[in-house]
């Protein structure tokens, strides 16, 4: 018996193990390696990145001074709107299931991920979905503009000629997460080398299991969301319409219990990278394991029974708006063990400040500024005040630009000398840290100060007393969004070359993935390595 | 078996089954979403046509597709690590669909608990009532909704009794199918496997008759005829399509069957598709506890 996977092709049946990469683009389109499709995945997130922050870019230039002066009201609206759709769709979760495919088969000691053809399925679907949420802009009546959220009646009553599209966008883009996290669970409980326990897996990989659990059980309700819009609009139902029985209250029940584990589903692998990269570089275990293990998956069934404080305002039974402030609020006892663990697996370490350490502690500390905004927002009679001021959006940025985001940076710097067998340009990355991390504060942070003194959210003018704030929220949007330049320079600079990669260049590091060689083989663990 | 499991994970080094897929849910995508975007206005468009071939490109790609795997499978060069990871892939699968009805049960519930009392009045919202619409009565099923229009509530009793005797016979023909395979009997086989689609098909013309009935001048319960008939219509109609596939899938099973496939050992897509097929049919028992007779 061959102790060997068998790396196969359907033109060339011998069984035999060959490296069967195809040149040029046929490699792209067919591929089932997930080396090279989590490299798909993420200069996909990467392009789209870029997309929706030019949408972010127009949102601040017109917000620059008071007055409508670049954009119409219905542009800027379709402008906050698949901004939103964008990042939340095509940049952030992309990029984790890029992580995933590149680092979960290495992590684990597999082959490749569960169900190869599968997983490139999953990816091109992406492309496409994308091109036609962007399409939509070309239409009749312009992209969608009722917000990423896709309130009834805006999205149905009111919505403009391309709901439609948008309706079988974010299907098709719901039916590749759903086979992404169907291989990414599969490929945890089933591909696992022979040893690695449960409770021996990296954490990143603990993460990413609940994370795709979350996605699976929640993707398809959001599809049930939009079918249910596109029968209101177009065929006549009453779902969310008040004079045939429904309510347009009905619509934002089942949009947050997708909504808000969705939340999760971008954070929780954040918590999984930096919980890689703070031992690294403090040169220590990570502190009480088994506490994140259990406070991850707190979090994730704790999910599932937070939604409604999106809608504090909306109007609910006393008993509801109690029920879901205690439940947002119990979250916080997870999280807090989290940042705990991370502060304490810091504690008397060896640390050194290399640029995936830099992003992973501006993490911790912004990620916690971000979830105390949210612990303020988890109060039902304060959360009317702040209900749909820029409180909220400085609220969700923190948590989503210096949360997802830096982790997701501090990853990539983290494993681009394994994934192109160089290393980065410290000084380069460094300017990208500290660009970031300057524009990013004097981006988010007056959004606080807006927010409580009253400005509201997606509305493109406001009172002249916001002024002087928004000016500065736009310098720092344009040098925030600059910034992220510089980091296509140093990934383009990384895999053209530079001082070689050892096989594990931090030497805190811990995993299977570093006992390979830099950069990582076409093809890795075809025999299962031995755990301990 | 851990000695055994890494004997070989088969690993296909490249497939264009996967982008043909993608293409395929491209075209269904713009296909659908122009289709219904000049449903109203009634002109004439090319998103039918469009929608139609991705239709025909995906069922392409599904029967290419699943050629490779069967022939790869028959010439044994699956493991049971694999079959674990088909195992695992379909259970989940099933969950994923599941959650998708749910969605639509969570709006049927909604309505009948809280959209409907509140506004006849119930908790709170004694003015919405006497303001809105103060002659609006509320009754679950809802036959007059709030802007007035009228429909027949459908009766549990009849098509749909007979419907679910059918589909919970089906779901136990199923399972004697599937012991009979698991023990090689192998004529036994081929008749439970007859019984479950002669059920299932039997089960789908009905709904179709239920359907026109539903339509016919008498009932006037149609897909916009307010909550109820949104949620009938929903609800039934997606677990249709599922019947459907799920029918499709075991005449495969079937056709597969006759050329000699599948063995006591080694059955994964018959398991599979057996699996969907009690799946639909626990779905079915919900819906006609709750949008029936409840």
């Amino acid at each position: 018996m061959t102790t060997e996977a068998i790396h196969d092709s359907h033109d060339n049946h011998d069984g035999e193990h060959h490296d069967h990469k195809m040149t040029g683009i046929k490699r792209w389109l067919l591929t089932t390696n997930h080396k090279d499709i989590g490299s798909m995945y993420l200069w996909f997130s990467f392009i789209m990145f870029l997309t929706g922050g030019a949408m972010a870019m127009v949102i601040r230039a017109e917000l620059f001074q008071p007055g409508l002066q670049i954009v119409d009201p219905d542009f800027f609206n379709q402008m906050t709107t698949v901004h939103g759709l964008i990042m939340v769709f095509g940049a952030i979760m992309p990029a984790f299931t890029g992580l995933a495919n590149w680092m979960i088969p290495m992590m684990v000691g597999a082959p490749d991920m569960a169900l190869p053809r599968l997983n490139n399925w999953s990816f091109w679907i992406l492309p496409f979905a994308f091109s036609i949420l962007l399409a939509s802009f070309f239409m009749e009546g312009g992209a969608p503009n009722f917000g990423w959220t896709f309130y009834a009646p805006l999205s149905t009553t009111y919505s403009n000629g391309s709901t439609a599209f948008f309706v079988f966008a974010v299907h098709i883009m719901g039916i590749s997460s759903i086979m992404g996290a169907i291989n990414i669970v599969v490929t945890i409980m089933n591909m696992r080398a022979p040893g690695m326990t449960y409770m021996k897996m990296p954490l990143f990989v603990w993460t990413f299991f609940i994370t795709a659990y979350l996605l699976i059980a929640v993707m398809p309700v959001l599809a049930g969301t939009v079918t249910m819009v596109l029968t209101d609009t177009y065929f006549g139902t009453s779902f969310f319409d008040a004079a045939g029985g429904g309510d347009p209250v009905l619509f934002q029940h089942i949009f947050w219990f997708f909504g808000h584990p969705e939340v999760y589903i971008m954070i929780l692998p954040a918590f999984g990278i930096v919980s890689t990269t703070i031992p690294a570089f403090s040169r220590k275990k990570l502190f009480g394991y088994s506490s994140m293990v259990y406070a991850t998956a707190s979090i994730a069934f704790l999910s599932f029974i937070v939604w409604a404080h999106h809608m504090f305002t909306t109007g609910m039974p006393l008993f509801g708006e109690l029920f879901f402030m205690y439940c947002t609020m119990l979250i916080a006892v997870p999280t807090g063990v989290k940042v705990f663990n991370w502060v304490a697996t810091m504690w008397r370490g060896a640390i050194s400040f290399e640029v995936p350490m830099l992003f992973s502690i501006a993490f911790v500390i912004l990620f916690t500024i971000g979830g105390f905004s949210g612990l303020m927002l988890a109060l039902t009679p304060v959360d009317f005040q702040y209900h749909d001021t820029y409180f909220v959006v400085a609220h969700f940025h923190y948590v989503l630009v210096t949360g997802a985001l830096f982790s997701i940076y501090a990853g990539a710097y983290y494993w681009l000398p394994k994934w192109t067998g160089f290393m980065f340009d410290e000084t380069l990355a460094k300017a990208h840290f500290w660009c970031s991390l300057i524009s990013v504060n004097l981006l988010f942070f007056p959004m606080h100060f807006l927010g409580l003194a009253g400005m509201p959210r997606r509305i493109p003018d406001y009172a002249l007393q916001f002024a002087d704030f928004n000016k500065w929220v736009s310098i720092g949007g344009f040098a925030f969004g600059l910034s992220q330049l510089i980091f296509l320079w140093v990934v383009i600079k990384c895999i053209k070359g530079g001082e070689k990669a050892p096989a594990k260049p931090w030497d805190g590091a811990e995993g299977l993935e570093w006992t390979v060689p830099s950069p990582a083989p076409y093809h890795t663990f075809e025999t299962p390595p031995k755990i301990d | 078996m851990s000695s055994k499991e890494y004997e070989s994970y088969y690993v296909p080094a490249q497939s264009h089954w996967p982008i043909i897929g993608a293409v395929a849910l491209f075209l269904i995508a713009i296909g659908a979403g122009k289709y219904v975007s000049v449903l109203k206005t009634g002109e004439a468009s090319w998103g039918g046509y469009v929608l139609l071939f991705g239709i025909a490109m995906i069922i392409y790609m599904v029967w290419g597709w699943f050629s490779n795997v069967i022939n790869e499978s028959m010439a044994g060069k699956y493991s049971h690590q694999m079959d674990n990871s088909f195992k695992q892939g379909m259970s989940w699968f099933i969950f994923s669909e599941v959650m998708f009805f749910a969605a639509f049960f969570g709006a049927l519930f909604y309505a009948r608990m809280f959209s409907v009392p509140w506004l006849g009045g119930e908790a709170n919202n004694a003015m919405t009532w006497e303001v809105l619409w103060p002659e609006f009565q509320a009754t679950w099923p809802l036959i007059k909704t709030p802007d007035g229009t009228e429909t027949t509530a459908m009766g549990w009793y009849g098509l749909p009794l007979i419907n679910t005797i059918l589909l919970l016979t089906s779901s136990v023909t199923a399972h004697f199918a599937h012991v009979s395979l698991e023990q090689n009997k192998r004529p036994q086989l081929k008749a439970w496997m007859w019984a479950t689609v002669i059920l299932g098909s039997v089960f789908l013309y009905l709904q179709v008759l239920e359907y026109q009935h539903a339509y016919a001048d008498d009932m006037k319960l149609y897909l916009d005829s307010g909550i109820y008939g949104n949620t009938f219509f929903m609800l039934t109609g997606f677990h249709g399509m599922h019947v459907t596939l799920g029918t499709v899938m075991l005449i495969t099973m079937l056709v597969r069957i006759y050329k000699g496939h599948f063995t006591p050992e080694n059955h994964f897509a018959f398991k599979a598709a057996s699996w969907y097929w009690h799946f639909v049919d626990v779905v079915w028992v919900f819906l006609f506890v709750f949008v029936y007779v409840l």
